[in-house]
């Protein structure tokens, strides 16, 4: 390595260390956008990481439509109508799970411990994380929907319809990443926090109201869809995107967004504080 | 350097005498299913303002575990610390604003740049726009790193890494810092730069707390050492009371010829005034130097060349942390232990 013959002086040493004054504290909005640029320069240095991101939605789209839109709705075209919304709020919902894989990581590799013996607002590593996260979610957005649009999805709420159920998600998924950070903070290795997350998650997206109309399935399964979050969240965003009205759904979202975020927050912030 | 900040001021009065660090009856359990460990077992430091202050342990001593209740990242379940009058407990925020940390858990971000890390860290500290990239690039110029600043940090070598990990550490210019195992699994070049930093950082008024396992470190580097064992402090003075209750070290001579090896065992013991072992290797012998005898052993060589017996092979160890815990305990350290408490490694281990 070429720099491995370095000098270090004593003058240039003093100088770093000779700090005249100290500057005041930053504001806590301002440290948690730091932590938020933190999560976008990682996204940068390791675009891998968006790989997930961006193909899950592609190869979900392309295969519910094409090999189930003409069985299950007559014409794939009629299909994509009604799929599209529910996709983009699985593959979202599927994304959030990187939340708590990131923060386990950066627990293992002892960059947490850093940020914890810092003087610094509590909370702002973790919503900083979750911020910067939404541009994953955004990003993802896109492509979900770019793709729905090229094979055929045009929803009647137009662009303001479609702005509106992607902000709505993004609201959910911001709040339901509080439970991912709690199994990062509580497992021990990135890859348990992804295993423990899918087996949460398989069941929420797939016994929803995402792939087929709940009224074939038995009752028992229905009365699980009814209850499921992701369900209403579904109905909601559709009928955003298609220009529907809403009102009772956006607020069932919305309640249970602020409840999540009630519960799991501070009980991320307890293990946070008290993590050995 | 041009830096010009807002208002408070960068050290706390200048240098109060008095106790940096002051830590009574600390005590840490950590609990598995099966049982209770006391990692940390009562213990008491006082550390004077401006000296480097060793805790020397094998793996597994609780070194570790007295660092981070020092440094706020472990909530002590047992007696209290203080860090420049702040309690660690009660007055986390102002312990963490006055110490910089560098350890194997307190980490720089592998993906970032060295750049990036240090920005983030400025930014957190209340630096902005260029301020903060003024104080960057002073720290990279400081620790020889402006070149690979823009390299993200996982592609630092061994040394590299723990020049970064300080340079993160002073962002602030702590005027406290805990350094654990600061140069483990560093090459001696390595070593020997960070020993440097660490001296200048405390000729310009800091105070060290560091921990190793190596007695040359502590020697190198400690005003007072403390040796920890099983979560106790079992000795503690200065590196030249520790090193004089084990002896300097030993002389091991290596001969050309097995036939003079009862006459150069003479010759040691008339110069060193010890009795030397003789090994089972037929050309070697060995002697403990006395306390305060370094100017016997430098009297040993000439005196060979003097009675005409060829000496290839001439060495003077340095008491390792197994001697230490021999002479201490009366019972070497435990097998696997041991080998983690050889002295400091002459390869890197990356």
């Amino acid at each position: 390595m070429s720099t491995e013959s370095p000098t270090i002086t004593t003058s240039a040493l003093r100088d770093a260390v000779a700090l005249p004054e100290r500057p005041s504290r930053p504001s806590p909005v301002s440290m948690t956008l730091t932590f938020a640029w933190r999560a976008l320069l990682k996204i940068k240095h390791v675009p891998e990481q968006l790989f997930d991101v961006l193909v899950s939605p592609v190869i979900f789209t392309l295969m519910f439509t094409y090999l189930f839109g003409g069985a299950l709705a007559g014409s794939t075209s009629a299909y994509i109508q009604f799929l599209l919304p529910g996709i983009l709020v699985q593959t979202i919902v599927f994304v959030t799970v990187y939340t708590g894989y990131t923060l386990n990581t950066d627990i293992t590799k002892g960059v947490f411990d850093r940020f914890r013996s810092l003087p610094i607002w509590r909370p702002a590593p973790i919503v900083g994380a979750l911020l910067g996260d939404t541009v994953r979610y955004t990003i993802a957005s896109i492509v979900c929907i770019g793709l729905g649009l090229l094979i055929g999805f045009r929803p009647d709420g137009g662009f303001v319809g479609v702005v509106l159920g992607v902000l709505l998600l993004l609201v959910f998924a911001f709040s339901l990443s509080w439970i991912f950070t709690i199994l990062g903070l509580l497992l021990r290795t990135p890859n348990s926090v992804m295993g423990v997350s899918m087996m949460v998650l398989m069941p929420l997206t797939f016994a929803s109201n995402i792939f087929v109309d709940p009224s074939t399935m038995p009752t028992a399964l229905q009365r699980f869809v009814d209850v499921n979050p992701v369900s209403h969240l579904v109905t909601a965003v559709r009928a955003l995107m298609g220009g529907q009205p809403v009102g009772s759904e956006i607020v069932w979202v919305l309640v249970a967004s602020v409840a999540l975020t009630a519960v799991f927050g501070p009980i991320t912030m307890r293990l946070y504080r008290t993590r050995h | 350097m041009t830096e010009h900040v807002d208002h408070v001021p960068a050290h706390d009065p200048p240098d109060t005498p008095g106790l940096a660090v002051e830590a009574t009856g600390l005590v840490k359990h950590f609990s598995t299913r099966k049982q209770v460990t006391k990692a940390v077992d009562g213990v008491d430091l006082r550390i004077p303002t401006g000296t480097v202050f060793g805790l020397l342990g094998p793996n597994g001593a609780g070194k570790t575990t007295v660092v981070r209740m020092l440094a706020t990242l472990l909530r002590p379940d047992a007696g209290t610390a203080r860090v420049l009058g702040h309690d660690v407990v009660t007055d986390a925020d102002a312990v963490r604003a006055a110490v910089g940390l560098t350890g194997q858990y307190a980490s720089v971000d592998e993906d970032l740049t060295g750049t990036e890390n240090l920005l983030m860290l400025a930014r957190l500290y209340g630096f902005t726009g260029q301020r903060a990239r003024q104080r960057v690039e002073s720290l990279l110029d400081a620790f020889s790193l402006s070149d690979a600043g823009g390299r993200q940090v996982k592609t630092y070598s061994g040394g590299m890494r723990r020049r970064i990990d300080l340079a993160a550490s002073l962002v602030l210019a702590p005027r406290v810092l805990f350094l654990d195992e600061p140069t483990t699994g560093l090459d001696p070049r390595s070593r020997n730069q960070v020993w440097d930093i660490v001296r200048v950082l405390v000729a310009d008024g800091a105070t060290v707390l560091l921990t190793t396992q190596y007695l040359e470190e502590a020697d190198q580097l400690a005003d007072r050492i403390a040796v920890i064992d099983h979560g106790k402090v079992i000795a503690q003075g200065t590196p030249s009371e520790l090193k004089r209750s084990v002896g300097e070290g030993a002389v091991t001579i290596r001969l050309a010829d097995t036939g003079r090896r009862a006459e150069a065992a003479g010759l040691v013991e008339k110069v060193l005034g010890t009795e030397p072992t003789l090994a089972s290797d037929p050309y070697a012998l060995s002697a403990r130097v006395p306390d305060d005898g370094t100017d016997a052993v430098a009297r040993l060589l000439p005196a060979f060349g003097e009675a005409g017996i060829a000496v290839p092979e001439f060495s003077l160890g340095q008491p390792s942390l197994d001697e230490v815990f021999l002479t201490i305990t009366g019972k070497p350290l435990p097998a696997e232990d041991a080998e983690a408490a050889e002295p400091a490694p002459a390869e890197e281990v990356s």
